[in-house]
């Protein structure tokens, strides 16, 4: 952790988003991660992600479980409304927020115990409604607060900090989100903040589930050799498939993509996510040849990152459930009501 | 009880119908009670049916009750064995001088024998087989047929049978004629072979004029949707589902945008109940109105989530029906059994708000209350109904709306309020009430707080200091000293003479109650009566048992939970309060409860009637 906190003064060549936000405005509480933490990175991604998406930091509301990952909401946009909620049921807690305020943004900050041991059946159940958030999972394969137990995304073979290898094959969030029917998945790595913050942007903008799991290393109990979560292991067994920049409406396209390798996705607000296929053969709207292609490199130990799938056409909850525009806990009394004429109508039948 | 004589006993008996489940016969059964309801006459009715779906045993029990009881009175009068499974069971259970009717088409006269009860056999299979086809329909038919059997010997009239018939079936006609033309089969059967009426019959009066007949869940989900609750999620469990249903069937009707299909409520189904009251907490905390309705097993998953909306101070209202425990226990059966769990529910210390509604128009108001509680004192607040007022049929004062009503949204910080600030801060006691000021999301930066369950202090900051730590907790207490004077205060009925007798119960014991102690009055026995309706208790509670020499605690489960709780939430001295504890599944009868106080009390001879003046 960095135990001196920034000064205050502002500087005034900071660059400002088009709210005339600088990423200041965005920063939250001083993390109280262990030093070098991946976390920390990725918290550092998503509040360049926020500002430069210029979302307003009332508008966001910030989610998380318990664990290490879940401490993490704390310390971005300390102007947003922020949950840490109990282990395990984040998405539970997203879906009654959204139900009841469609138009505010929602992430979820969660780790690998939080998501794939103990809130396994919300992560799924979440998945299923389409539940319009970003979720973020900060994915160490161990259990960090509680010292190094091995978490279910540990991979078999992986060695624990005292020797234990773990046997039992690891839960693979993209893979089960893939099965889910999910309508945005993708992988990174909290050392790459130039695939990692495009990601969380197309997330933010996409409406429905997006799913990014992002491998961050634990500095304090696996970093060590023989971990498959390492920072060395990881930079050595990471593949992207798929790179995407995400263009907001208001910008035009201006790069120029070699045809065949790019493709640009439109997403429902008229943002496009232009993707970069690393790999020629690799289709991410396909989700049959994707799931294939990630398992069977999988199998020989490469981890693919990038935009793994997107479906922007999938409805979401609300559109799913015809909720009106208006958010559920702004509309009128009268609405909701149908006063003693209308009780007098209704208890007809039981007189 | 006494044996009363025959004579005197129109629109006051008790019929029992045994047939077998997925027959139809729930309809037959709610026929002949809405009959006699339209009578004028005021009429219980109890469904007591298995965890299942088709082919066990069920019982559905009447009580014609002219001086307006609602609670179960412990006999049977007349019994209509439909089941010969239960056949034995049946027969024993019918009151000296009562009434058998079964189907005689396979006759059984070994069986019936009791020189106590006449046997009136009606061949209602063979009648239905002739004037009905096929297997299903004949079924269906046969306890159609009793209902009119019954309506010859208790006098109801068959044109307000079909009345009714033409109302149930509106959308499909040809049903009203042959459901008539069973009904009519068995009616002349009736009046053809046995002297109709009976010396037990009904005679219209009008005394359900300004009443309904609703059950609890339906009167809930409705006080739900009044209530302007615009978020529910749950899980189904018996016998919570039905306040579901019924709120998202009005709300079909209600809430939907005529010109665009709009829904003005999101209706969830969780995929457990710890999910469900994750959504409520979810939603309520982002300012929506949101419940969920479950019973003891979902508490039981709902504990954690509990005590995070304790710490937490966020809104939730849980319907919890109750139903009986432990474990899964026996889920289509009453019982009062979850008072302790609700009142503690979740590890730490945490006490939460609790109502006790004891009928379905009391379910309407408390869950409209409950909203309201919620909103004001930021914290879950629990409406413990059981299966008996959730999914029977009772007669209950007509519920009335105030259009005057505006919803206590409790103290949430508007934006022109947040704009003055200097900083927000989320747990600060300003008003020295114990209640703090929330802030909703998406109204301003300033507002922005961390909601967490673990430590925090006043300002909203986590904290592992001990002290930090205390002054929250204790403002709790305050917070939860201050619920006292917002929840419902209990009902006092004090006898006629004075006495140092007190009977204490809560929610659908009140019936039973009530009918024991005009029972007892009747038998010189006058006890003064208070049914407490929230928790926690408030001084009218404290004072009342300081006030009574002895004190019978009437509830229905085997641990005396309402007991406990009086102990430990009140200074009361325990050893004047005697449980009267009635745990069988079956809903507590007023026999149970005049057994249990003579028992303790022995009657007076009576000297004079009418109210005793001095000691």
């Amino acid at each position: 952790m960095t135990f001196i906190p920034k000064p205050k003064v502002r500087n005034p060549s900071l660059p400002r988003n088009d709210l005339g936000l600088t990423r200041r405005d965005y920063e939250g509480a001083l993390s109280t991660l262990c030093a070098g933490c991946g976390h920390d990175s990725i918290t550092a991604a998503l509040t360049e992600a926020i500002w430069g998406e210029s979302l307003e930091p009332q508008n966001l509301v910030k989610l998380s479980g318990i664990g290490c990952s879940s401490k993490t909401t704390a310390y971005f946009v300390s102007g947003g409304h922020g949950f840490n909620s109990v282990h395990g049921r984040m998405p539970s807690i997203a879906m009654g927020a959204n139900a009841a305020n469609r138009n505010l943004h929602y992430i979820g900050v969660s780790g690998d115990g939080d998501t794939l041991s103990i809130g396994l059946g919300q992560f799924c159940h979440a998945i299923r409604r389409n539940l319009n958030m970003l979720y973020v999972i900060e994915n160490n394969g161990v259990y960090g607060l509680t010292k190094g137990q091995f978490s279910a995304s540990a991979d078999i073979g992986s060695k624990a900090k005292k020797g234990d290898v773990n046997r039992q094959p690891p839960i693979d969030p993209v893979l089960l989100a893939m099965n889910l029917g999910a309508s945005f998945i993708a992988r990174s790595f909290s050392g790459d903040k130039a695939q990692l913050v495009p990601l969380l942007q197309a997330g933010l903008r996409h409406r429905g589930f997006a799913l990014i799991d992002v491998i961050s290393p634990c500095v304090t109990f696996n970093d060590h050799e023989g971990s498959t979560k390492s920072y060395a292991y990881t930079r050595e067994h990471y593949e992207p498939v798929v790179n995407a920049d995400f263009v907001p409406l208001q910008r035009e396209i201006v790069a120029d993509y070699a045809p065949g390798e790019t493709l640009p996705i439109v997403m429902h607000d008229g943002s496009r996510i232009v993707l970069h296929k690393v790999a020629r053969d690799y289709d991410p709207t396909d989700r049959v040849a994707a799931s294939a292609y990630i398992q069977a490199r999988l199998k020989e130990g490469e981890f693919l990152t990038g935009l793994l799938y997107v479906d922007p056409t999938q409805k979401e909850f609300h559109e799913l459930n015809d909720t009106p525009d208006v958010p559920l806990n702004s509309l009128a009394p009268e609405v909701l009501s149908p006063g003693s004429r209308g009780l007098e109508r209704i208890l007809a039948r039981y007189r | 009880m006494p044996a009363v004589p025959a004579q005197d006993r129109v629109n006051d008996f008790a019929i029992k119908i045994a047939t077998v489940n997925g027959t139809g016969s729930a309809s037959a059964n709610s026929l002949l009670m809405k009959a006699i309801f339209r009578s004028g006459i005021p009429v219980m009715g109890k469904n007591y049916f298995p965890s299942n779906i088709q082919g066990l045993p069920t019982w559905y029990e009447i009580r014609v009750s002219r001086d307006g009881h609602v609670a179960r009175s412990g006999r049977v009068d007349i019994m209509v064995a439909m089941n010969a499974e239960t056949y034995g069971k049946d027969v024993r259970e019918v009151a000296a001088g009562g009434y058998l009717i079964y189907d005689s088409t396979w006759p059984r006269p070994a069986l019936f024998a009791r020189e106590d009860v006449t046997v009136l056999g009606v061949p209602l299979a063979q009648l239905c087989n002739e004037n009905f086809h096929g297997v299903r329909t004949r079924i269906l038919m046969k306890n159609i047929c009793y209902a009119g059997v019954l309506a010859a010997l208790l006098d109801l009239d068959p044109a307000r049978l079909r009345d009714l018939l033409a109302e149930t079936y509106a959308k499909k006609p040809q049903l009203v004629d042959s459901n008539m033309k069973a009904i009519q089969l068995g009616y002349d059967y009736a009046k053809a072979h046995f002297a109709c009426p009976l010396p037990l019959h009904c005679r219209p009066m009008d005394k359900t004029a300004g009443h309904i007949l609703i059950d609890g869940n339906t009167a809930t989900g409705l006080g739900a949707m009044f209530a302007g609750a615009t978020v529910a999620a749950w899980y189904p469990i018996t016998p919570s589902t039905s306040v579901m249903d019924a709120f998202k069937s009005f709300c079909e009707k209600w809430r939907v945008d005529p010109a665009t299909g709009r829904k003005s409520f999101a209706f969830i189904q969780a995929e457990d109940e710890l999910a469900a009251i994750g959504m409520v907490l979810g939603a309520s905390w982002n300012g929506a109105r949101s419940f969920t309705a479950t019973s003891g097993p979902g508490i039981s998953l709902m504990n954690e989530f509990l005590g995070l909306a304790y710490y937490a101070e966020i809104p939730a209202v849980i319907f919890d029906v109750q139903r009986v425990g432990p474990s899964t226990g026996m889920p289509t059966r009453t019982q009062q059994c979850d008072l302790l769990l609700c009142a503690y529910a979740s590890h730490g210390d945490t006490k939460h708000v609790c109502l006790y509604p004891a009928n379905p128009e009391e379910c309407f108001h408390f869950a409209v209350a409950a909203f309201d509680l919620a909103e004001r004192l930021q914290t879950p607040v629990m409406v413990l109904s059981d299966l008996d007022i959730g999914m029977n049929d009772w007669m209950c004062r007509e519920i009335k709306w105030d259009d005057g009503w505006q919803a206590d949204r409790g103290k949430v910080l508007p934006l022109a309020e947040i704009v003055k600030l200097e900083k927000f801060h989320r747990f600060l006691d300003k008003d020295e009430d114990g209640i703090p000021y929330r802030t909703l999301p998406g109204v301003h930066p300033k507002a922005a707080y961390f909601t967490r369950g673990s430590g925090h202090n006043q300002f909203g900051a986590y904290t592992e200091d001990a002290t930090e730590y205390q002054i929250v907790v204790d403002r709790l207490v305050r917070k939860f000293h201050t619920a006292r004077s917002f929840v419902p205060r209990p009902v006092i009925e004090m006898a006629a003479g004075r006495t140092d007798v007190g009977i204490v119960a809560a929610g659908s014991s009140d019936g039973a109650v009530r009918e024991a102690l005009a029972v007892l009055a009747g038998m010189g026995v006058s006890a003064n009566y208070l049914r407490v309706r929230a928790f926690p208790f408030n001084d009218e509670v404290d004072r009342f048992l300081d006030s009574h020499r002895l004190v019978f605690v009437v509830e229905q489960n085997r641990d005396a939970q309402l007991r406990s709780l009086l102990t430990l939430e009140t200074p009361v001295d325990k050893s004047k309060l005697r449980s009267l504890l009635h745990y069988s599944g079956l809903p507590i009868s007023s026999s149970f409860i005049i057994e249990g106080v003579l028992a303790e009390v022995a009657p007076k001879p009576l000297r004079s009637v009418g109210p005793a003046h001095g000691a």
